[in-house]
């Protein structure tokens, strides 16, 4: 006695929990919604949805969308699976230990629920263009870095079409976005170019941790500075495992040498604590995890992706905040949009600078401003008809070439007022065009775009 | 020498960074038991075997149900040989068995068991079943059944967490009698530095220095802490040895330290970071050193003052210091003896990090004779309480927390029900409160029908009415002048007491979390209801 409505394969009740969300009236549902036992074929049968990693969020969010009638799913995640993962990254076992996260992944939820179809990509996200992009109705990240986070929110940016100046909506794919650090984590629904998008409450992420250098090469005083010493200035110096061997977390050997070093410099200057942990800690940014707080984040990001593809209930808006050192707390808050975001305001951007300001501070501005947070642009100008590159930095022999140009002033470089500037860089796929308005020489400080 | 890490180690690494060495082992030492393996019940567990939990227990007469195998994670077990008939897929297994099986490859470090049989049946035949216990997390029961059991743990002394997921609702309710937290790790505690009152070794140490004869290197590189107590005295000496109190007196003391920087050849400020630091930190620097309330009340309390043999190492402890708060340490806490990082050079820094330490170590000794001398008197030998976990006690001596949640009797009963909780905030009709009336609905209504409203769809306007005749039986039976909005009755009918697993996951996470919390006294545990709603991704908690 098959249920009525469901394909072949699905048992009696098997989406019974489901289905009284997708057929029944309700006195909070979306707008939109009306009862119907198509959605459930919908859902079963043609929602396609992305999900971007398969490491703590990743695999509850697999499983969460599986277990709630989501049939068509690929996941992209560019890791290898380490031992560290099996405490929380429960699809894998310890003879998958090297193995490719997102593979793995999709192996186990196609195995173990019956019709689901994971289509896993060993993968970075740059490796995929719009095209690929464009046909999921959902996306979702559990993603472990901000500048992959602006990566794609560039991408689905670049994705929207208007009319007449006008959006339109169905250019739209909601963007849902988790992240986690130990017992502390948030979770968002965006719609780019409607909400907030990832680069309008870029201040809203912490800044990360860093040593002076002063501090690092002649001054430490805690641990940390004394095995930042040995990662960042001894292991050049030393090479103690070749000559163009770099140094890499992953590996016992190398972590024992920091260790060992660390404490010899620590010795140095009467500094208690480091310990092997401490090492690993520092040298690979470890951020503590544990299961409970990606399940609960992936819950979230679960929910908004079936309010969204039902429109069963209106969907979170847009942010929500997770804590639970003490008690359990959460705030939801509607983030704002920046009127002159640099990623989805489409208001053109401004250097200010007189025309005696040098490449480099330029360079500065770009990497420092707060809405900015660049991390090594190339800046490109259109130069007597020719494009011309003014200062790349992720090509060695293209940095050395144009690494001059840095110490020359704006006017040398024959750049004119109200010139336009292309900048590229790995926190958006889309160049970004930047209008230069010359100050008046006296006026040496630096507009800060707010 | 090598640090050879163990492969466990490795695994747990990244929570080993949370709750320690100590806070692993305590887990590892933990049983605990849950009853109903439903989506809800699964997941939490899933999230104590994954991180390591000793063992786990499943308590569950049922078999597992077409239902049950599209939310949970039971049907994540490997493939099994099953009957079919008619392409229908007829699953014979004990939900317990199933469960217990899938938990266990998550985690082989795990023990894990099961017992067929429903709570009911163990609390009629065997209520000391449960005492074994360390936690007994209870899923999905019906409100007879919680009671019951929770008199029968709340006797015991056997923590019990409630978790619930109905429909788009999430419930948890934990009933301890009292769960003590040295280690609380609070996210944003005040340094411990004495400014306001600094002890002889810390005068000294300050008096050493003489900013005004310091060449620029020294003066650049001199810890603010020391720079805010030169400064001090300045002050005391203008202003009747009195510290400065409000912003006023903030901002004129700032200035104080601002006109204290080396100026160069041209009367320009040179480049002094210590000094601005000294100034942005002059707000909390200058707070009064005191004792926090929730340690006075932890010495106020009655298990502090009546110390004797059966007493928990938590309270000898707490009136250990109490009796250094009241004497040696003239109405102050141990010293904590940690700095923050600050811009100095290397040598004066480990110096005047090591004057707090080797201060918080004086103390702590102090606190040690005080503890052993209060084990002697109650027959106890001094060493039963190590060295290490009374030098923990003084670290953590201001963030000390209690949790005391009242029992599940108590919230029920006409005389001693939380009324006043209840209905504040009522006024907001679309308060998380309204979710747990409706839930105690809900209950009434399977009290009386022997089922849960609309389960299926040719219920659901049927029961609209007669759930809202629970819902208002309820408010008149505990005299509660609220309003239940309509909607509500709706929704929770049109719920048919689904188990979504998005919700189930939710809870999953927290329920396991606060289970974590108890099991390694660590972090602390919300007191005593949570409530939270996926439609509108918002939650509360109540101390009912």
């Amino acid at each position: 006695m098959a249920v009525e409505g469901c394909s072949i394969g699905d048992w009696d009740g098997r989406w019974s929990h489901v289905q009284k969300f997708l057929e029944r009236t309700g006195p909070f549902t979306h707008p939109d919604f009306e009862p119907s036992e198509e959605t459930l074929q919908f859902l079963l049968e043609t929602c396609k949805i992305l999900v971007i990693g398969a490491g703590g969020l990743g695999c509850e969010l697999l499983k969460n969308l599986a277990l709630s009638g989501f049939r068509h799913i690929h996941v992209v995640d560019m890791d290898i699976i380490d031992v560290s993962n099996l405490n929380r990254q429960f699809l894998f076992r310890s003879k998958d230990v090297g193995r490719p996260k997102a593979d793995v992944a999709a192996e186990f939820i196609n195995q173990r629920v019956p019709g689901c179809n994971v289509v896993p990509h060993f993968k970075k996200i740059q490796d995929f263009d719009a095209s690929f992009y464009r046909q999921f109705h959902i996306i979702v990240c559990g993603l472990d870095s901000i500048i992959a986070r602006r990566w794609i929110n560039g991408m689905l940016l670049s994705l929207l079409s208007y009319e007449d100046g006008v959006l339109d909506p169905s250019s739209i794919i909601p963007l849902i976005d988790g992240g986690t650090e130990g017992f502390k984590g948030n979770a968002r629904v965006i719609l780019l170019g409607m909400t907030a998008c990832i680069d309008c409450t870029l201040e809203l992420y912490p800044p990360q941790i860093t040593f002076p250098m002063c501090t690092i090469a002649s001054m430490p005083r805690l641990p940390e500075h004394c095995i930042e010493y040995v990662r960042v200035l001894q292991w050049f110096k030393d090479k103690p495992f070749g000559d163009a061997v770099g140094l890499d977390g992953d590996n016992p050997e190398h972590v024992q040498w920091v260790f060992q070093e660390s404490l010899k410099r620590a010795a140095e200057f009467n500094i208690t604590g480091i310990t092997y942990r401490l090492t690993q800690g520092v040298v690979k940014r470890i951020i503590p995890a544990v299961a409970s707080t990606n399940a609960v984040i992936a819950a979230s990001c679960a929910t908004e992706v079936f309010k969204i593809a039902t429109s069963a209930y209106i969907p979170l808006n847009n942010y929500l905040v997770f804590n639970d050192v003490d008690g359990l707390y959460t705030y939801t808050f509607e983030a704002e949009r920046k009127d002159n975001c640099t990623a989805c305001s489409q208001v053109p951007q401004k250097l200010q600078f007189p025309p005696s300001a040098k490449l480099q501070e330029v360079l500065e501005y770009l990497t420092e401003n707060a809405s900015l947070q660049m991390k090594s642009p190339a800046i490109t100008a259109t130069l007597e008809g020719k494009n011309k590159t003014l200062y790349l930095q992720s090509i060695a022999s293209i940095e050395e070439r144009t690494r001059p140009n840095l110490c020359k002033t704006l006017k040398e470089l024959g750049l004119a007022d109200g010139q336009e500037l292309a900048v590229a860089d790995v926190t958006t796929p889309q160049t970004v065009l930047f209008k230069l308005n010359f100050t008046s020489e006296t006026c040496s400080i630096k507009q800060v775009q707010h | 020498m090598t640090d050879h890490k163990t492969s466990k180690e490795q695994k747990y690494d990244r929570q080993l960074r949370l709750w320690g060495d100590h806070g692993q082992e305590a887990l590892e030492n933990a049983h605990v038991c849950l009853i109903k393996a439903t989506a809800t019940g699964t997941e939490i567990l899933k999230n104590l075997v994954l991180p390591g939990i000793g063992a786990f227990t499943i308590v569950d007469g049922h078999k597992v149900s077409g239902e049950d195998n599209c939310v949970s994670i039971t049907t994540l077990s490997k493939p099994k040989v099953t009957c079919m008939l008619n392409d229908v897929v007829l699953i014979l297994q004990n939900r317990a068995q199933a469960a217990t099986e899938l938990l266990q490859e998550l985690n082989s470090d795990v023990s894990g068991n099961f017992v067929e049989e429903s709570p009911d049946k163990l609390l009629d035949n065997d209520p000391e079943f449960f005492h074994r216990f360390s936690l007994v997390i209870g899923v999905q029961l019906p409100e007879s059944t919680c009671l019951r059991l929770g008199s029968v743990l709340w006797d015991a002394g056997v923590t019990f967490l409630v978790c619930r997921t109905y429909g788009l609702i999430g419930y948890m309710r934990l009933i301890v009698k009292e769960h003590t937290v040295i280690e609380s790790h609070p996210d944003n505690a005040l340094e411990d530095l004495r400014l306001d009152q600094p002890f002889t070794e810390l005068k000294h140490h300050i008096e050493s220095y003489d900013l005004d004869s310091m060449e620029k290197k020294d003066h650049s590189h001199t810890p603010w802490i020391i720079v805010v107590a030169k400064y001090l005295e300045k002050w005391y000496s203008e202003h009747n040895s009195q510290l400065p109190k409000n912003y006023k007196e903030k901002e004129a003391f700032r200035q104080l330290i601002r006109e204290g920087i080396l100026t160069n050849e041209n009367g320009k400020p040179e480049d002094e970071e210590n000094f601005e630091e000294a100034i942005k930190n002059v707000n909390t620097a200058l707070n009064p050193t005191k004792v926090p309330s929730a340690t006075e009340d932890i010495f106020n309390a009655e298990q502090c003052e009546n110390i004797t043999s059966q007493s928990p190492s938590f309270w000898v402890m707490a009136q250990g210091v109490r009796d250094f708060v009241r004497n040696e340490g003239n109405g102050k806490l141990p010293v904590r003896g940690t700095i923050p990082d600050m811009i100095a050079d290397s040598d004066k820094f480990i110096k005047l990090q090591n004057v707090y330490r080797d201060k918080a170590m004086k103390d702590a000794a102090v606190v040690s004779k005080h503890v052993k001398a209060l084990l002697q008197s109650v027959g106890k030998p001094p060493e039963s309480i190590s060295e290490q976990e009374i030098k923990l006690f003084c670290k953590n001596a201001a963030f000390l927390r209690v949790v005391r949640c009242r029992s599940l009797a108590e919230e029920y009963s006409m005389d001693t029900f939380n009324k006043d909780e209840i209905t504040s905030c009522m006024d907001s009709t679309d308060s998380e409160k309204v979710l747990y009336l409706m839930l105690h609905s809900v209950d009434r209504f399977y009290q009386q029908h022997s089922r849960y409203p609309g389960v299926y769809n040719y219920q659901v306007e049927e029961d609209i009415n007669n759930l809202k005749l629970c819902v208002n039986s309820l408010l008149q039976e505990y005299s509660l002048n609220v309003n239940v909005k309509d909607d509500y009755i709706h929704e929770f009918c049109r719920y048919g007491a689904a188990e979504p697993h998005t919700v189930a996951a939710f809870l999953g996470g927290s329920a396991a979390q606060e289970a974590i919390k108890i099991i390694t006294h660590q972090f602390v545990p919300f007191n005593n209801t949570f409530l939270y709603n996926a439609m509108s991704q918002t939650s509360a908690t109540f101390q009912l």
